[in-house]
């Protein structure tokens, strides 16, 4: 089974963000999503695997320490919406939990870097087969541009201009031992 | 994974742990309101049955229709097929209709594996039953099932686990494939039958053999019961049903003997009353009714894993790279 990279060779690559920075980034988002809301009422926050359900377990965490409520925490995989499904070879399917009935809820969807924006695509899909939300959000700890469809973030962590031959690469403690965002040039792995 | 799968044995441990894992994510879908993925959306799956296999064929159907697959159902019973076409010219017609997969069930065992290395057809070949040969989807959702009840936390593994399958072992494909692929995930399998039932070579398998099943029942994590199969039998194999039934049948008080944790398996369709009383089928250890449920998990899995790649572009030359 194709394990979660967890190889612990330090690539180069400048750090964009460290432990810290990816802590206070998550504490502002966790705020402007309860001020958007107007409180926890009817959220369910859905991390996209692997790295987002990290990140909105830590979003949930925050809240519940705000406003003393527990927010549902789940996960979305988005493999089998994708749109390029039939041009790579077959593709190892994570978890998906839906910890609460979405309909009328606000979901709040949670990736580590928003690209492209196709595989927010593929959640929005995902999503509409399993409930129908009041609303749907986007929460990124990093917007790097370059989007492909008309898809944008409500809560983004850092906005980080870069080329498309850069690589951002998001590390979490929970899969990688620590938290950190950094800028590697393409063509090293 | 490769592009067909025609035995147990074609499974590495890491194909087979990735089917069940795969499995296991379909499995959740059964509890969603829409119970279908795009994932395989234009892709033909075509179930080609020279058998007779109501339950595997709608099994198949089911789970080639939760992936938006379109599905063909082509029969031995009034078509082509019956009034003697080889399976060769099938396979031309099925070739020409463009289908990306063909679920074969075939009462000749290696007919599945003509047709996939015989250069007949580019789809991906899946045997749903071949004779006496093997049947893998079947021992897949066997092993999956084992695996949500004796392995349930993420990560462990069916190591060291007994499983003992009870019956008409010389006529069953089941039992050929779960021995194959159990020993892949690490379970020792003991086969149980009287020495008429058993078949010749059984030694090679690498699993043990006991002709007493009151000796095996209390060390079995699973317990697996075999139908008898009668319409493949000429000739006597044991002395009377009653007989059978009484030395290798499981009844009340022989599941009494097994441990708390273990649990009743059989592959279906059964026989009240011969190889399992009524009372062990309904009770509780029973889980036969759960792998009903757990082979369209398994076999979504199977068509997704050997489907939904890009990969699968046909070579010229041979696909046993």
């Amino acid at each position: 089974m194709p394990a979660p990279q967890t190889e612990a060779v330090p690539e180069p690559g400048r750090i964009v963000l460290d432990a810290r920075d990816v802590a206070r980034a998550l504490t502002r988002i966790s705020h402007e999503i309860l001020e958007r809301n107007k409180g926890a009422r009817d959220l369910v926050l859905l991390g996209i695997p692997s790295r987002g359900v990290p990140l909105a377990e830590r979003i949930g965490a925050k809240i519940a320490a705000v406003e003393g409520v527990e927010v549902p925490v789940g996960s979305l995989d988005v493999t089998m919406y994708r749109d390029d499904l039939r041009l790579k070879p077959a593709r190892t399917l994570l978890h998906t939990e839906i910890p609460a009935d979405l309909d009328g809820r606000t979901v709040v969807l949670v990736d580590d870097v928003l690209f492209s924006g196709r595989t927010i695509r593929a959640a929005l899909d995902a999503l509409t087969e399993i409930g129908r939300p009041a609303a749907v959000r986007l929460a990124v700890l990093v917007d790097r541009g370059h989007r492909e469809l008309p898809i944008r973030a409500d809560f983004v962590g850092k906005n980080l201009p870069t080329s498309l031959v850069e690589r951002v690469r998001v590390t979490v403690a929970e899969i990688d031992g620590d938290d950190s965002v950094t800028i590697q040039e393409r063509g090293g792995s | 994974m490769k592009r067909h799968l025609l035995s147990a044995a074609d499974l590495s441990r890491d194909d087979a742990e990735l089917v069940l894992a795969t499995a296991a994510e379909m499995r959740a879908l059964a509890d969603r309101p829409i119970k279908k993925l795009p994932a395989l959306r234009g892709r033909t799956v075509v179930n080609l049955f020279f058998e007779d296999s109501t339950r595997t064929r709608i099994s198949f159907e089911a789970a080639a229709k939760r992936l938006s697959a379109d599905v063909i159902n082509f029969s031995a019973k009034g078509s082509s097929l019956s009034k003697g076409e080889s399976l060769k010219d099938t396979a031309l017609t099925l070739e020409a209709m463009g289908a990306d997969a063909v679920v074969v069930r075939h009462g000749a065992s290696g007919a599945p594996h003509r047709l996939a290395h015989s250069g007949w057809v580019h789809s991906s070949v899946v045997n749903a039953g071949d004779g006496t040969h093997e049947h893998p989807t079947q021992a897949l959702l066997d092993a999956f099932t084992m695996w949500r009840h004796l392995a349930p936390q993420k990560g462990q593994s069916l190591d060291g686990h007994r499983v003992a399958v009870v019956g008409d072992v010389l006529h069953s494909r089941v039992a050929r494939s779960n021995a194959l692929l159990l020993q892949t995930l690490g379970a020792e399998v003991t086969l149980v039958a009287p020495p008429t039932l058993l078949p010749v070579g059984v030694d090679t398998w690498g699993v043990e053999t006991s002709y007493d099943l009151d000796a095996v029942l209390p060390k079995a994590d699973v317990v697996m019961m075999l139908r008898v199969q009668r319409e493949r039998m000429n000739g006597g194999f044991f002395p009377t049903p009653r007989e059978y039934s009484r030395r290798y049948g499981l009844d009340g008080r022989r599941m009494a003997t097994l441990q708390d944790h273990a649990i009743v398996m059989h592959p279906g369709p059964m026989v009240r009353g011969m190889e399992i009383s009524a009372d062990v089928a309904d009770s509780d250890r029973s889980v036969i009714v759960e792998q009903v449920t757990n082979g369209v998990a398994v076999r979504m899995a199977v068509l997704y894993l050997l489907l939904s790649g890009s990969d699968d572009t046909p070579t010229p030359e041979g696909d046993d790279a």
